[in-house]
């Protein structure tokens, strides 16, 4: 796995060098040239390592119950993973809440594994559990490559936490003042060289909710969704989002529901 | 009379969509309460909002009358240099400008931030890469010239950009201590010094 970053890893750096270098009149270039890099390594994205171990990590035995994850139900039944991420999140009527794959993933360990929420909940990000999670999210968003965003919002708690999340997009706080729509709430803009979606319109939802998870190329790391959100509240300066909370759940119901009939192109592969 | 009932009809409905409107954000309330923790300098309080924050928080900017209330009241936050000094070194301008560092949970202290200006700014000729959130600034100085009122309400927009639109995008720089008033200076003198690259090609 770290013989293969190097390869990416040293195209980047010489992007960058070649983007610093140029003319400011070039600045659309630099990204059009970061977005042909994206094509070429897209063949190769290295989320399908990821995606491996998370297969094996769901057959296999684990926990205090020493089971698999094989009779999890994301939605679509018992084991069904194939387009089950794109549908989600979800109500789930037998623990009566919203879920996305993480906490629903969750769920499936605790009641079949026996292995407990703050298990993940209390992790460091790409360590220990909250490592195989981020596995076993790369091989169930990979079986929904291609899939159309679908996320059934008829259920009231659905309708409430679509409502819930489009607050939170907007809610403004910190000491910078930011919320979600300062970076995402404009169409056409970039912050530096790196291009928003516009997370209020149903084409920027797809560009944004159908593209993560994602493989980070700078630096060689696979980002669950949870891990993105957390990061964009890390940058809005605001306190940090508990991993599975509620306002987690609630803008990701607003931003899959707004980028319903979309394409998922899961896992992403990102600068 | 008939018109009388009609109006106390619409009145009475009123309500109602407002008790439905505040359980949602009753809910919401205690949503944010409860999903957010404390990290480092990066404090739980962060998530409470000021009340123009609050005002700034929906789809649509408020009305203009108390966007102009918010503006007259975030102008009294500015406070000018005591020395009267308003432009500093623009090299050390440019290292603020181009740092967009601090104040979140990864940070150490609270202090020592960059402007992250060109995050969302064009500013020089030679730096390519700038987010365009905010407008081009390049030639800031050479086309607006430096008369001492030019001086004074962009000290004012760095300090407080809300001041002038009560919901900008832009951060209160000196308002909400993200850069000391010596940090301020110098990227003033980024972008009125006429040797700095923001002027000169």
């Amino acid at each position: 796995m770290k013989e293969r970053k190097k390869g990416p890893l040293l195209a980047v750096g010489m992007l960058v060098v070649t983007a610093l270098g140029a003319s400011p009149a070039w600045a659309d270039k630099a990204t059009d040239e970061i977005a042909k890099y994206r094509e070429m390594i897209a063949d190769g994205n290295p989320s399908e390592l990821v995606a491996a171990q998370g297969e094996d990590l769901w057959k296999k035995k684990r926990g205090p119950k020493n089971a698999s994850l094989e009779q999890c139900d994301l939605g679509l039944g018992p084991g069904v993973i194939k387009g089950a991420y794109a549908q989600m999140p979800r109500y789930f009527k037998d623990t009566g809440k919203v879920q996305d794959l993480e906490t629903r993933l969750m769920t499936c360990m605790q009641s079949l594994q026996g292995i407990e929420p703050k298990e993940v909940i209390n992790a460091q990000w790409l360590k220990g559990e909250r490592e195989t999670m981020a596995a076993l999210v790369a091989y169930v968003v990979t079986e929904s490559n291609g899939a159309k965003i679908k996320v059934d919002l008829r259920h009231p708690e659905m309708k409430k936490m679509y409502d819930l999340g489009k607050m939170a997009f907007y809610y403004r706080s910190g000491p910078m003042d930011f919320s979600c729509t300062t970076c995402h709430g404009d169409t056409g803009k970039r912050i530096r060289l790196q291009d928003l979606p516009d997370l209020r319109k149903q084409e920027g939802a797809a560009a944004g909710w159908g593209s993560w998870p994602a493989y980070r190329v700078s630096n060689g790391q696979f980002w669950t969704m949870q891990h993105r959100l957390n990061d964009c509240y890390r940058q809005q300066r605001t306190a940090e989002p508990i991993y599975g909370s509620d306002v987690t759940i609630a803008l990701s119901v607003y931003l899959a529901g707004t980028a319903n009939g979309g394409t998922m192109l899961t896992p992403g592969l990102k600068r | 009379m008939k018109k009388i009932t009609l109006a106390m009809g619409l009145f009475c409905a009123f309500p109602a969509a407002w008790a439905a409107n505040d359980a949602l954000y009753a809910d919401f309330k205690a949503m944010m309460d409860s999903s957010f923790q404390s990290n480092g300098i990066a404090a739980k309080h962060r998530m409470y909002q000021l009340d123009f924050q609050k005002a700034c928080s929906g789809e649509k900017d408020p009305p203009k009358k108390e966007m102009q209330a918010i503006e007259a009241a975030q102008l009294k936050t500015i406070r000018y240099p005591a020395d009267g000094k308003y432009l500093g070194d623009w090299k050390e301008g440019e290292k603020i400008a181009i740092s967009g560092r601090g104040l979140t949970w990864t940070d150490k202290t609270r202090f020592d931030n960059g402007g992250g200006c060109y995050n969302c700014h064009q500013l020089s000729h030679h730096e390519i890469s700038y987010g365009t959130i905010g407008p081009s600034l390049l030639e800031y100085g050479k086309v607006r010239g430096s008369s001492d009122e030019i001086i004074k309400y962009t000290w004012g927009k760095i300090y407080n950009a809300k001041a002038y639109n009560a919901c900008s995008n832009m951060p209160r720089n000196g308002d909400a201590e993200i850069l000391t008033e010596q940090q301020m200076k110098h990227l003033m003198a980024y972008l009125f010094d006429p040797a700095s690259p923001v002027n000169k090609k």
